[in-house]
């Protein structure tokens, strides 16, 4: 195994390890820490199927994003789904036989990342252009932008101009998942694509991209609209209470 | 009239370029010890200050997942820097929501975060010193918590949120606001935010019943602490003298005479609002609400009503039941609580209230939505509820009602610029900046209706509106009281027949 390969297949394990424990003790978190009081954003459902349709909507078509800013809106549809499309066509990479539905896709996944890109370098423009969005950027947000701007140009430099041994990333791959290392192509726009998506799963836990999972535990957008009809008392606040009894 | 610029009504409203630092001039009258003292603060900034803000900070992100979850997941879109009046009012870009969520942010990314504590230049993180206590002190009392942010935010982020929280950690080291602090030690030692005794009230509603018995010939009662009647009424104590608002609680009092409820109010529990939300302390909050229901139990009533508030409402429809429930001894038929608005329509609804709808005509009116009812709470059975029943009710008494502007009312209201215990002189001029948009608003109906006078169902709102509206070039009496409507147009049954109504046109006129 060659020195570029042992170090891939060592990035990428502890890269893997990172986001995923790293997402686990974060939603464990969300999770575990109480909602003492009810404060959905009103109007809101009254039931709970009414609130799952709420989120649907808001991680589906973005509906409050809508609302507020067409320009964010756009620019930001156009990457999220262009990512996800992109990301649904790399499965490819990592399943054999390939699923019906992954091949089908192949030729949407492609072309998505157009849409990924157009997206991304949209809100990046608007980092620069609009004084308020200016004024908020921390360095770090550029920094996202960049990232995944070079994630998205060396990937489409890769389907449009200069392929890489597509068969040996696969062997890759999926050595990887079985826990037999297979060595990886060395032209340098493999390495820099998958150096930086290596950067980005690294960073998912401990960054703004946590917004992913926070938006299923945000109070204004998941809590029932029933306060009257049910009484709604967090631990703390009960033994707050019973405290005082006593 | 004033010694800062008043902002001017366009055209068309516009979103303004920013210029940093035009309100970094503006901070409330910091609490005296005495005024810390009751509410369990210590009474002035402690010499370890810093460590307890970040402890406190720690905690608080581990008792509200709101925060937690705020503070984790802004992605700096900008979705939201041009949703806040105080922004759009003042220019100042830390009157942004997400800008006002960096100053906490960027604190706690510092001491709770791996990227802060190793990489703070990068992601925008800054260590707490004095200077970042002072912008917060300055810019989280800029924030009247009208989640107007979180209805645009893609995550519903709400800035009121963090501010409560903020305030409470500042609390906390002993840097509080005089005007809240101040205010809640009053409810707790005599009842009301007033701080108007239970002798005074009690003249104050002997002398209401003499002007509405002299003005209808009808003997409606506005009693206290009266034990066994049908319905509790807990309403701003700023109902009891201030105008608009005393026309609204004489219409109460007509709406139950005429649907023949009992009804008393209180001298314990004389005053709806719950300032214990505005410094984010659940314990304080608590405790206000606690007097309502003592004073449920010791005067034996059926139901809870509220009179017209904002945050008042937000704090019974929303937290009530969680904060002093359950209220299982009071009549399971009625929600508790209910609003006075939600009383009202059900009787028109139920053909027992009739109007003289005429008796309303020298105004043209329109309706502000009050943040914490549009957005934090509801009215009825319905989701939007709280902006269809207030309508309902103004419909049914006037016949002149034109809507402001679709991006201005319902869920998109703007907050009237006074809100979230910014009710105070030393914020004049905040309060003036940030009422512009609907100042803006009002202007349109004004010019393609002719519309005279704006209703309102909150406490706050009317003597933000009463003390604003001239900056902009309206008369201080056209903020009205929902209840002022239905007063001047409710029939009284038991009226004498022989009545002497044209006088009265006379005077209005
Ligand atoms: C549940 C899934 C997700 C939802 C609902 C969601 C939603 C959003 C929304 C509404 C925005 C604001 C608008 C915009 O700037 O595009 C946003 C921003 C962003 N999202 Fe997501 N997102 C999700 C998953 C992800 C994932 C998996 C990534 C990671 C790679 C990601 C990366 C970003 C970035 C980098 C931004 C900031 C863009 C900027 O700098 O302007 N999102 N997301
Ligand atoms: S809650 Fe209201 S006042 Fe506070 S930042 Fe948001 S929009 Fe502005
Ligand atoms: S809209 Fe929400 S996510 Fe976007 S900048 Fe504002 S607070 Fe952050």
């Amino acid at each position: 195994m060659s020195l570029v390969t042992g170090l891939y297949v060592v990035l990428f394990y502890a890269a893997t390890v990172l986001l995923v424990v790293g997402l686990a003790f974060r939603i464990k978190k969300y999770a575990s820490t109480p909602a003492p009081l009810k404060i959905p954003t009103t109007p809101a459902p009254t039931t709970q199927s009414g609130v799952v349709l709420r989120l649907f909507r808001e991680v589906v078509f973005f509906e409050s994003l809508f609302k507020s800013n067409k320009w964010i809106w756009l620019f930001g549809y156009l990457f999220h789904f262009g990512m996800l499309l992109v990301l649904l066509r790399h499965l490819r990479y990592f399943t054999d036989p390939v699923w019906t539905w992954v091949a089908l896709m192949q030729p949407f996944g492609k072309y998505a990342s157009f849409a990924m890109l157009a997206g991304l370098l949209g809100l990046w423009a608007r980092r620069f252009l609009v004084d308020r969005v200016r004024y908020i950027s921390a360095p770090s947000d550029h920094l996202m932008l960049a990232l995944l701007v070079g994630i998205a140009i060396t990937g489409m430099g890769m389907t449009f101009v200069a392929h890489t041994d597509i068969v040996m990333v696969k062997g890759f791959f999926l050595g990887l998942m079985r826990f037999s290392p297979q060595p990886l192509p060395t032209d340098p726009l493999l390495l820099a694509h998958l150096g930086m998506v290596v950067a980005l799963m690294i960073v998912f836990p401990i960054s703004k991209l946590l917004h992913a999972p926070g938006v299923f535990f945000s109070p204004s957008r998941n809590q029932v609209d029933n306060p009257r009809e049910k009484r709604h008392l967090a631990p703390w606040a009960a033994r707050l209470e019973s405290g005082e009894q006593r | 009239m004033a010694d800062f610029e008043v902002p001017v009504l366009r055209e068309y409203p516009i979103i303004p370029k920013l210029k940093e630092g035009t309100m970094a001039h503006s901070s409330p009258y910091v609490a005296k010890a005495v005024m810390q003292e009751p509410l369990g603060f210590p009474g002035e900034l402690l010499d370890n200050w810093k460590e307890v803000a970040i402890e406190k900070m720690g905690e608080l992100c581990g008792k509200y997942r709101s925060l937690q979850v705020y503070l984790d997941s802004c992605v700096k879109c900008g979705a939201c820097t041009d949703k806040c009046h105080y922004y759009l009012g003042t220019t100042d870009p830390k009157n942004m929501p997400v800008a006002r969520q960096d100053l906490l942010r960027k604190v706690y990314r510092r001491y709770f975060t791996f990227a802060g504590k190793y990489f703070p230049k990068l992601v925008g993180a800054a260590d707490l010193t004095e200077e970042v206590l002072d912008d917060w002190y300055s810019y989280f009392h800029q924030c009247s918590q009208c989640r107007r942010c979180s209805v645009f935010c893609p995550y519903g982020i709400d800035t009121a949120e963090i501010s409560m929280a903020a305030r409470e950690i500042m609390d906390a080291v002993g840097k509080g606001q005089k005007y809240c602090n101040e205010i809640i030690g009053k409810v707790f030692k005599i009842g009301n935010n007033l701080g108007l005794p239970e002798p005074a009230l009690r003249d104050t509603l002997e002398g209401i019943e003499e002007d509405v018995e002299d003005d209808t010939g009808v003997k409606v009662r506005y009693p206290l602490d009266e034990k066994g009647a049908e319905v509790l009424l807990v309403t701003p104590s700023a109902d009891f003298f201030a105008e608009p608002h005393v026309d609204g609680l004489i219409g109460y009092g007509k709406v139950f005479h005429e649907a023949g409820i009992s009804w008393t109010l209180s001298s314990k529990a004389s005053e709806a609002a719950n300032f214990g939300m505005f410094i984010g302390s659940y314990e304080n909050m608590r405790r206000v609400s606690m007097r309502i229901r003592e004073a449920a139990l010791e005067l034996g009533v059926k139901r809870i009503v509220f009179g017209e508030c904002g945050h008042a409402w937000r704090v019974a429809y929303s937290f009530l039941n969680t904060l002093a429930g359950p209220f299982d001894f009071l009549d399971p038929r009625y929600p508790v609580p209910q609003h006075i608005c939600e009383l009202t329509n059900g009787l028109i609804k139920e053909g027992k209230l009739k109007f003289d709808k005429s008796l309303n005509d020298d105004m043209k009116l329109t309706f502000h939505d009050s943040c914490n009812v549009a957005r934090a709470s509801r009215m009825g059975d319905k989701p939007g509820g709280q902006f269809v029943i207030p309508r309902e009710i103004i419909k049914a008494c006037c016949n002149h009602f034109y809507d402001m502007p679709a991006d201005t009312i319902h869920e998109s209201t703007y907050c009237c610029g006074g809100g979230g215990g910014l009710l105070t002189d030393d914020l004049m001029e905040l309060r003036v900046k940030g009422a512009m948009p609907r100042m803006q608003a009002l202007k349109t109906v004004v010019e393609e209706h002719g519309v005279t006078n704006l209703v309102a169902i909150c406490a706050i709102c009317k003597s933000q509106f009463a003390k604003t509206l001239p900056y902009y070039g309206f008369d201080m009496n056209s903020i009205v009281s929902l209840h002022q409507l239905v007063s001047n147009a409710i029939i009284l049954s038991d009226a004498p027949k022989d009545d002497d109504e044209n006088d009265d046109d006379g005077d209005d006129a």
